[in-house]
């Protein structure tokens, strides 16, 4: 029905969008009267992701036209962005925001170097900047969750922790407990993922290039390799993160700072 | 006295801890001092929110005092490394916080953190010493209140600490259970000589246990003396 109101491939794009923007302001409205304290933010989320996209559809368009490697700096600044947005989800850890960038630049960055060294992902724009982005984007959820999971740990568990302290153990032995938590929990949904994999879920990259003529066969099988390096980047960076985190949250003299 | 001849094991020294919080300072506790002779007990005495938790969580130095400082057998406790500090200087809590898994391996957790296995009969014989022979193989999860806090008290008592700071032991516990680990602290104590700083909100307790007396009042000292000197007006 839209089609008929809308003639150009982007209107009808602005009006689809418009008509999905609808429904989950009404869904976050429903939500906001069941008591969730999500309904106020949505509509402000909805359109920041809209101009987001959109400027970096724009920006995509321009690149292509550009050598391959100035992936290499838009991947950083991606990287960068998304320690940020970590950051906001645990105001309350010090120095979370160097933490989340030394922990996605070792996971994320690490996993994406090594697999362009060895031409898995190949050196090119069209390439490299939407897998890269799937990687990071990834990877940044994943180590919210394992930080937001971490700093809840150690405050619902406070006395456990200095009991611990308090009986002569390392600070990093204390939190142990609850570091090993958050790496699992972090980590279900990237595991979750790998094994529904086009069972419960077909990807939208996969169906990208198959839509766009590649072999179904070759389509699957780059899903697959994405998935792995999203599980793999997420897996370092918060393996990372459980010998950083330790130091955020104690003293020097082994004491539990407040964090609040 | 000079310092050859200062038998204290624990002596603070107008210790005091401040807060800057986004409101301004705060100060939670200013120069309170005493010194303790090896084998007495100091009871902590004082309205809610003056200050005695604070005080004995830097004894345990799980808080750092922002002034003054405390010293053990004479030395600069900021000078001696944490985690054999907090060895030699035990605290049982107000709750029990045992970790997940059996009586033993909480028993056991303190001398493993320094390197030391405790030989089974070594932890059957701390689980009697508090009233639990027999509970050694118990899930922590299945212990009633009174149990898991004895379960602590053997805890913090297989590191052989020179030194116990007990922060309201007893009160969150039933008053049976209150008597009976009363006692039970009360006799371990005293048979091992161990210095203990006890706080409690109650007066009777205080005068049932005490060598000596601490009275706090919004984060100061309003009284230090024997129990008779203190509790007795
Ligand atoms: N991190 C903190 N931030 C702000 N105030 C604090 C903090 N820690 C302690 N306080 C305040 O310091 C004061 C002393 O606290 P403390 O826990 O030592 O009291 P207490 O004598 O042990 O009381 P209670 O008998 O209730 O256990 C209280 O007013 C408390 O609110
Ligand atoms: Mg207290």
């Amino acid at each position: 029905m839209l089609r008929l109101l809308f003639h150009t491939q982007v209107s009808l794009g602005l009006g689809q969008a418009a008509a999905v923007a609808v429904l989950a302001i009404l869904v976050a409205r429903f939500a906001a009267r069941r008591g969730a304290n999500i309904g106020k933010e949505i509509p402000l989320v909805l359109l920041r992701g809209l101009v987001q996209i959109l400027l970096v559809g724009l920006l995509i368009a321009a690149l292509l036209r550009g050598p391959w490697w100035t992936g290499i700096p838009v991947l950083a600044a991606m990287i960068f962005i998304a320690s940020t947005i970590v950051r906001r989800r645990v105001p309350e850890l010090p120095g979370a925001y160097t933490l989340s960038l030394l922990c996605m630049c070792a996971g994320a960055g690490g996993v994406l170097t090594v697999m362009t060294l060895l031409g898995i992902v190949e050196p090119k724009i069209i390439i490299l900047i939407p897998v890269g982005s799937m990687v990071i984007a990834q990877n940044m959820n994943i180590q919210s969750l394992f930080l937001n999971r971490f700093l809840g740990e150690v405050r619902s568990h406070r006395g456990e922790i200095e009991s611990a302290l308090a009986l002569g153990a390392a600070a990093d032995r204390a939190a142990e407990p609850y570091l090993r938590a958050s790496f699992h929990a972090s980590l279900i949904p990237a595991t979750d993922n790998l094994r529904s994999l086009g069972i419960v879920w077909i990807p939208g990259m996969m169906a990208g290039m198959v839509l766009s003529g590649s072999s179904p066969v070759y389509a699957a099988l780059y899903q697959f390799i994405i998935l792995g390096m999203i599980f793999t980047a997420g897996g370092i960076s918060c393996l990372t993160a459980t010998y950083l985190a330790p130091r955020r949250i104690f003293t020097p003299q082994q004491q539990l700072r407040p964090l609040s | 006295m000079s310092n050859f001849m200062n038998t204290d094991v624990l002596q603070a020294v107008r210790l005091s801890r401040t807060l800057d919080l986004a409101s301004g300072p705060k100060c939670l506790l200013r120069d309170v001092s005493f010194r303790l002779e090896q084998g007495q007990i100091l009871a902590v005495l004082g309205p809610s929110g003056a200050g005695k938790s604070t005080l004995l969580r830097m004894l345990n130095r799980l808080d750092e005092p922002t002034d003054g400082t405390i010293l053990f057998h004479g030395k600069d406790y900021r000078e001696m490394d944490t985690r054999h500090l907090r060895r030699r200087i035990g605290m049982v809590m107000q709750h029990a916080y045992l970790f997940p898994g059996t009586s033993a391996e909480n028993v056991r957790y303190g001398p493993a953190q320094h390197g030391d296995g405790l030989a089974d009969t070594q932890v059957s014989e701390l689980m009697r010493h508090v009233g639990m022979a027999g509970y050694e193989d118990r899930d922590v999860a299945n212990l009633s209140g009174g149990e898991a806090q004895r379960v602590s008290i053997a805890r913090a008592l297989a590191n052989q600490p020179e030194v116990l700071l007990l922060d309201e032991p007893t009160s969150a516990l039933d008053d049976a259970s209150k008597q009976d680990i009363e006692r039970l602290l009360v006799s371990l104590v005293r048979e091992r000589n161990t210095t203990c700083v006890w706080v409690t909100h109650d007066v009777s307790q205080a005068k049932r246990v005490a060598d000596l007396v601490l009275k706090l009042e919004g984060g100061q000292a309003a009284g230090l003396g024997t129990p008779q000197e203190l509790l007795d007006a």
